[in-house]
């Protein structure tokens, strides 16, 4: 990581104005959102976007053309454009030709990707953002923050500072009245301008219309009082069908700004009379720079579903902690991430992709179902592929992959640690190590692991059925005594375990550091090792080596060109389980009776990001916690990240750290003595936050609490 | 369909009057333009666009001591203290007028203005955006305007403020027999 880009991150995190605002934004974000979607069927209308958008980009060619055509015959002058020196000169020609001076815009990101005004004023024309928020930037000579609020990360101070400069007059903060300056100001720009520039955020094919989506009223003068229009439209805002508008006008307000819809929402279908009686002069400008490319893979096509709504920056953990201008470029969050990769360069994404902990959130709530976390993992396995893997994690990775090479390091390691582990704790690491340590202590690792002393584990005889554990490393080295709860609790349940020992590390983290040969051959490890005996179920108690048995295994394989070995992982996949969902199973099954009159006391529940959002299982452990007697007091954001994302913790503890600090904070105001999920990772991290604040709240894994709940 | 459009367009900060007929439309309109200050102070006006509501009455007489001036500039529209426009339709489920605004005209007097009056038979309200789009397809119309409320921003520091470029005030009068 360069020093620039790690100091960058330092910066924003340290800034309390920047992480306050955006903090209290993320949490109401979170509520206006829900309420705008109250009564809609959300997963219906994205996956209309989905289909419509999606479709457009697989014929982008002959969608254009259509658009074109209708366009013309209604009078619009239609110009494809390849890249962004095409659109800006199209654009200095027309001025030139047309004698313009002064030009107004209504808030484009199409412009912005192409760094438009820089060249306009290049060529002598004055240029007005008309936008409130892109006003404030181009009056502040920086870059949006934010693709719908491109100024959030200023505060009306800075703002009565900037308009202060530009009116000549000390304003107050007051924004009501910052607001009228705006109006005041700008008025007679949009009445003297000769040319307006719009982006769009639809474009219709088969009526070539525009769809402009506006709330200040700007876009409406912009498009009305100067006799010119030009409209900078990425290709990917194109759909063919006029019905295909009405999912997107259901999803963009709501998902942006919790709207039904926003004020203002103009249809443009060619030409419109001036207020002199002429017609107007539209031009469109269909401007592809990278994406009939990004169309054209079959991975990043999907990106080009995107209606730029923002809420993947919404809902991020890292977002509301770094904000927009970490990232470098004009997009910025998630979808901006892979959006850089293309427009900019796959090198200038290598950086800011190492931002994203894979929490899931933006794959959640994307209106265009675009698995984003997916996208940034192949933009990492990119960089990967193209760079190599840094020089530290190519020495561990090539460890990971020799079972007995990592499986003695991590036991010498248990013997190396003995002076700094107390308490199945590790408080201070000595040296460059102590950065691990300095905001949560570690777990020590077990003087034995989970693969030895379940040799010695008496199971009852003669149990009719059969499952595998997969421990994972977490479980198999640190905790081994949750294995051994598993194993305890499912004997009850008339089920042997048994523990291959053949397996190994699940990949993930390879797989998330986009090392996928090294993943693959993981994958082919535990397949081979975990197929070996004819068990009923696989049951693993870690949601994130959960996910890699139900679903990545295969994934990586693929990627690897080792094909031959799906089937057995799809084969794996069926028995995969993980350990709160099958003991609901079993409980609902009658196999697993809950002892009466126990109590748990009050608990709260932390989601693990995997668990929830991947395996989707997060309620199967709330119901058991219930009949185990616990009361569940539910936190604040118990879905959000708690920082750890496997080795996240270790390559980013500046955004690991107040990440935790948050789960820490929300998990106590509950008042609950124990805290309780599904992963050991999160255990680990929450659990070694509190201990390294001395706070005496439990964290525990659901298995530690239920070892007892069971007849 | 009338409650839930008024419930909606209130909730995003529009004013809505509902009358029988247009005699008493008519009425609160001119009563608006008094309260304004457009009646009575010097060289202050109102632009009223061309509209069927304006079918059989006597311009003459409204604009008499009114500030209602009828020929739309935009140099008029630039100083109109109101904009009074009749919209195609409402849409229920969003509080949402849609107005056929090809016409410059239309543009000028609910763009410009800091307070738009815009008028609405009851009967043209219709469930959703779906069904608007079909009653007033683009491909009939050069330019469409939905309109939610009063211009509006959060861009700084996400105080949501209203009035910014667009009118302030968007008073929402539906006429019952129109």
């Amino acid at each position: 990581m360069r020093k620039e880009f790690r100091k960058s991150i330092e910066k924003a995190v340290a800034d309390p104005i920047l992480t306050g605002s955006l903090g209290r934004f993320s949490e109401s974000y979170r509520v206006s959102r829900a309420n705008a979607y109250a009564g809609v069927d959300f997963e219906a209308v994205r996956n209309r976007i989905a289909a419509a958008k999606g479709s457009a980009a697989s014929h982008i060619e002959e969608v254009a053309a259509e658009f074109t055509r209708n366009a013309t015959a209604r009078g619009a002058r239609v110009f494809r454009a390849n890249s962004p020196e095409a659109v800006r000169e199209y654009i200095v020609n027309l001025a030139a030709e047309r004698g313009v001076k002064k030009i107004v815009k209504s808030k484009s990101m199409a412009t912005e990707e192409i760094h438009l005004n820089k060249r306009l004023q290049e060529a002598g024309i004055e240029v007005k953002e008309t936008d409130l928020g892109e006003w404030i930037i181009q009056l502040a000579g920086q870059r949006p923050s934010h693709m719908v609020m491109p100024a959030i990360h200023l505060t009306k101070e800075q703002v009565a500072d900037l308009f202060s400069k530009e009116v000549g007059e000390r304003l107050s903060s007051d924004i009501p009245r910052l607001v009228k300056i705006a109006r005041e100001q700008l008025r007679p720009k949009f009445l003297e301008a000769d040319l307006g520039i719009t982006g769009a955020n639809i474009a219709v094919a088969e009526t070539g219309t525009l769809v402009l989506v506006t709330n200040e009223g700007n876009g409406r003068l912009v498009t009305t009082l100067p006799n010119i229009h030009v409209a900078v439209v990425g290709v990917e805002k194109l759909v063919e069908k006029l019905d295909d508008v009405v999912p997107i006008l259901t999803a963009l307000p709501r998902s942006a700004t919790g709207q039904l819809l926003t004020s203002y929402v103009s249809f443009i279908t060619g030409q419109t009379p001036n207020t002199d009686g002429s017609d107007k002069e539209l031009h469109i400008i269909l401007m592809d720079n990278h994406r009939t490319e990004m169309a054209a893979d079959p991975r990043f096509k999907e990106a080009l579903q995107c209606i730029r709504c923002a809420s993947c920056l919404n809902v991020c953990p890292v977002y509301r902690l770094v904000g927009g201008h970490v990232f470098g470029k004009v997009y910025t969050g998630g979808i901006g991430t892979i959006l850089t990769a293309w427009f900019d360069a796959l090198k200038n994404a290598a950086e800011i992709q190492s931002l994203c902990i894979q929490c899931g959130n933006c794959k959640e709530v994307c209106p265009a179902r675009i698995d984003i976390p997916a996208l940034i993992l192949e933009v990492r396995r990119r960089v990967v592929t193209e760079r190599g893997l840094p020089f530290v994690q190519k020495a561990i990775f090539s460890v990971v992959n020799d079972r007995r090479m990592f499986h003695s390091m991590l036991r010498a390691a248990s013997l190396a640690q003995k002076p700094f582990a107390k308490g199945g704790y590790i408080r201070h690491l000595p040296m460059f190590l102590g950065k691990l340590t300095n905001y949560r202590s570690l777990p020590a690792i077990a003087e034995r692991p989970l693969r030895d002393t379940i040799l010695e584990l008496e199971q009852p005889e003669g149990l009719a059925e059969k499952a595998a554990i997969y421990a994972g490393c977490l479980i198999d080295f640190a905790y081994p005594q949750m294995g051994e709860q598993v194993v305890r609790i499912l004997n009850k349940a008339g089920i042997e375990v048994i523990f291959p020992q053949g397996q190994t590390c699940c990949g993930a983290a390879a797989r998330y550091s986009g090392a996928y040969e090294v993943a693959a051959q993981n994958a082919a490890d535990n397949i081979k090792a975990l197929l070996e005996q004819d068990v009923s179920y696989v049951v693993c108690a870690c949601p994130t080596c959960t996910v890699a048995l139900k679903k990545d295994f295969g994934d990586m394989l693929e990627a690897a060109g080792r094909k031959e070995l799906i089937p057995q992982a799809q084969a794996l996949a069926a028995k995969s389980v993980d350990f709160s969902t099958l003991v609901a199973k079993l409980v609902a099954e009658g196999r697993l009776t809950f002892k009466q009159g126990q109590d748990l006391g009050k608990l709260t529940y932390h989601d693990s990001c995997h668990f929830k959002r991947t395996l989707h299982a997060e309620k199967a452990p709330r119901e058991l916690l219930t009949k185990a007697g616990g009361a569940i007091s539910e936190m604040a954001e118990a879905d959000m990240c708690c920082g750890m994302g496997g080795s996240y913790t270790l390559k980013m503890p500046k955004l690991s750290a107040p990440m935790l600090q948050r789960k820490l904070k929300n998990i106590e105001a509950t008042g609950a003595a124990t805290a309780v999920t599904d992963c050991p990772g999160c255990r680990m991290q929450i659990g070694g936050g509190f201990d390294s604040q001395g706070k005496s709240i439990q964290v525990k894994h659901t298995v530690e609490l239920l070892a007892d709940a069971f007849e | 369909m009338f409650a839930s459009f008024k419930a909606r367009a209130e909730s995003v900060s529009a004013e809505v009057h509902r009358f029988a007929g247009k005699p008493a439309a008519l009425q609160f309109i001119l009563s608006l333009l008094a309260k304004e200050g457009v009646s009575s102070a010097p060289g202050a006006h109102a632009l009223w666009s061309s509209c069927r509501f304006l079918d059989g009455l006597d311009r003459a007489s409204i604009a008499k001591d009114s500030g209602v001036r009828f020929e739309v500039t935009r140099e008029l529209a630039a100083t109109a203290r109101v904009g009074i426009s009749q919209v195609a339709l409402g849409i229920a489920d969003t509080g949402t007028l849609a107005m056929i605004a090809t016409a410059v005209e239309e543009r000028l007097v609910s763009s410009l203005p800091p307070i738009h009056v815009a008028l609405l038979a009851t009967a043209a309200l219709v469930p959703d955006l779906a069904t608007a789009l079909k009653r007033l397809p683009p491909k009939d119309h050069a330019c469409l305007s939905l309109i939610t409320g009063p211009s509006r921003t959060a861009d700084i520091e996400r105080v949501l403020t209203i009035g910014v470029h667009g009118p302030g005030r968007l008073i929402i009068v539906c006429v019952d027999d129109l």
